[in-house]
């Protein structure tokens, strides 16, 4: 039988859809139709000047908007051989670490829901909303922050902000314990998580899926540490690796690294040194010809930036590694043998953002 | 662009494997890059992966010359767990050749492969499922050539799916 998920299924997250092939209740093979969110995000930056275009790449991964902004500045930093200043860079990393929190308390929250646990996702938001707020009082934006300028930080920091941050910490470091007996050992989450899309470390590997998946499948890869960016090598956090490769190790690694976040924060926001928020950096951007690529660790896995300039004020090419596409690709592995109901689980643990996907 | 000399063991192997096939093997900014004849383009990549443990294919695109006579660049980049390390092998070839698909050496290419024949046009040969994967299948044209302007429409399409006169 052939069975047609989506594209307006609550639990594809977004508007994807999947044309199921079925024995029963058996999934025989599974193909991704995808491209409904796409707006040629890649055509625009041809079109756009270098600083036009950096609000753009908020709206791709709109969860995690400030790590788009992250990735993005660093590659187009990189073309031009410009650093950021000390005060910016430990700021960046506050800001990219709460919005990885901020995308695996969404993730986690619709997963859960995904699954029946409704409860979680009242949880998770609530929790959210707290960053959200810290981001709103800096860029006045939540979601589509722009938070962060070629070569530095949009604003100055608020006078709360450290504050806020704290307050954050130390009330989130209890709720993950919540969070922890709600679900790690709840049977009904366990029965359906576990032994549930398994991607071995080599697949992965082939499939040239990242993040957070890599790591639950035992594989300590995380370019934080790998190839540091924006002054991570200052910090002391570990990855956390599981070696079950399935939806359930996937939802354990996410747990530990809101847990990791929250250490990197704490050191952060004791050392934030005082100085420019911003590099000198022309008015008008004109890249010498040359090519970069560079990829941050995003919450959903290696977000890269090819860019090509040919001396115009206009990148020549702007190509995106989207972490979630490349992801989403597996999917097609993984859910053959599984059961039409675990297919919701593993679509929820890959953690996708079709924004992303279709760029 | 102000390139200079990519030399280490790596580019040396590269050479001496590859004595006609491997064009230039340079850097920019620190990242190393690598030219290739396209006919030898799929066998560097497999070199590099089966021989000096570059597993992991971060990215697979294409840039568009359309002055030149070989206007589409291949890009592959490629990274390794073992050396923790990254190069970019690129190959130049016309519109009417068509490049073997590097599937077979890394399951994420199929769907990269995919993007590239929807936004350019570059057909793949050997690609299990080659059709487009962001814009509709009927769509005509292909979005990131750089003869089509950024409000260059497939009208047709428009009309016919949507009812209404323009996409403007």
């Amino acid at each position: 039988m052939v069975l047609n998920m989506g594209p307006q299924h609550p639990s594809t997250h977004g508007v994807l859809r999947l044309v199921l092939k079925l024995d029963g209740e058996r999934v025989k093979a599974v193909e991704c139709v995808i491209g409904y969110l796409h707006r040629g995000v890649e055509k625009i930056g041809e079109n756009r000047t270098y600083i036009q275009f950096a609000p753009y790449v908020d709206r791709m991964d709109y969860i995690s908007a400030v790590s788009n902004g992250l990735g993005y500045c660093l590659a187009v930093e990189g073309l031009i051989g410009v650093e950021a200043p000390p005060r910016a860079q430990i700021v960046r990393v506050i800001f990219a670490e709460l919005n990885r929190i901020a995308s695996h308390l969404l993730w986690l929250g619709t997963s859960a829901l995904d699954l029946g646990a409704m409860t979680a996702l009242f949880y998770c938001l609530r929790e959210r909303e707290e960053v959200l707020k810290i981001f709103e009082n800096y860029c006045g934006a939540r979601l589509t922050t722009h938070a962060f300028r070629i070569g530095g930080l949009q604003y100055e920091l608020h006078d709360t902000f450290e504050a806020e941050t704290r307050a954050f910490s130390e009330m989130f470091k209890k709720r993950l314990d919540e969070y922890d007996q709600l679900l790690t050992n709840n049977p009904i989450w366990i029965e359906r998580l576990k032994g549930v899309g398994v991607l071995t470390a080599d697949e992965c590997k082939s499939w040239g899926v990242s993040g957070p998946m890599i790591r639950a499948a035992g594989l300590a890869w995380d370019l934080r540490k790998a190839q540091p960016y924006s002054g991570y090598d200052q910090f002391d956090f570990d990855i956390p690796t599981r070696q079950g490769a399935d939806s359930y190790d996937r939802y354990l690694v996410r747990i530990d690294e809101m847990r990791q976040s929250l250490r990197i924060i704490d050191q952060a926001i004791e050392k934030i040194p005082t100085g420019a928020i911003m590099a000198k950096v022309p008015k008008v951007l004109k890249p010498a010809p040359g090519e970069v690529y560079v990829s941050i660790e995003a919450p959903k896995g290696e977000l890269g930036y090819y860019i090509v300039s040919d001396g115009s004020l206009h990148p020549y090419r702007l190509r995106v590694r989207p972490p979630s596409f490349i992801n989403l690709a597996s999917l097609e592995k993984m859910a053959v043998g599984a059961l039409v109901a675990d297919v919701v689980a593993i679509i929820g643990t890959i953690d996708i953002v079709l924004g992303e996907v279709d760029r | 662009m102000a390139t200079e000399a990519w030399e280490d063991s790596l580019s040396g192997h590269l050479h001496s494997k590859f004595v006609q096939a491997i064009l230039k093997t340079e850097s920019f900014r620190g990242q190393p890059f690598a030219e290739t004849t396209p006919d030898e383009f799929h066998a560097v990549v497999a070199f590099l992966r089966d021989d000096h443990a570059f597993d992991y294919l971060c990215d697979l695109t294409a840039v568009d010359h359309p002055k030149d006579e070989a206007r589409f660049e291949l890009v592959a980049i490629l990274y390794s767990f073992a050396h923790n390390r990254r190069v970019r092998i690129k190959t130049r070839f016309p519109e009417s050749f068509h490049p073997q698909t590097i599937s077979d050496v890394y399951l994420a290419a199929n769907w990269l492969e995919r993007e590239i024949f929807d936004m350019f046009g570059i057909q793949f040969t050997g690609h299990p499922n080659l059709k487009r994967i962001l814009m509709p299948d009927d769509w005509q044209g292909f979005p990131l050539r750089k003869e089509r302007n950024i409000l260059d429409m497939d009208q047709t399409w428009v009309q016919n799916h949507l009812g209404i006169e323009s996409g403007q």
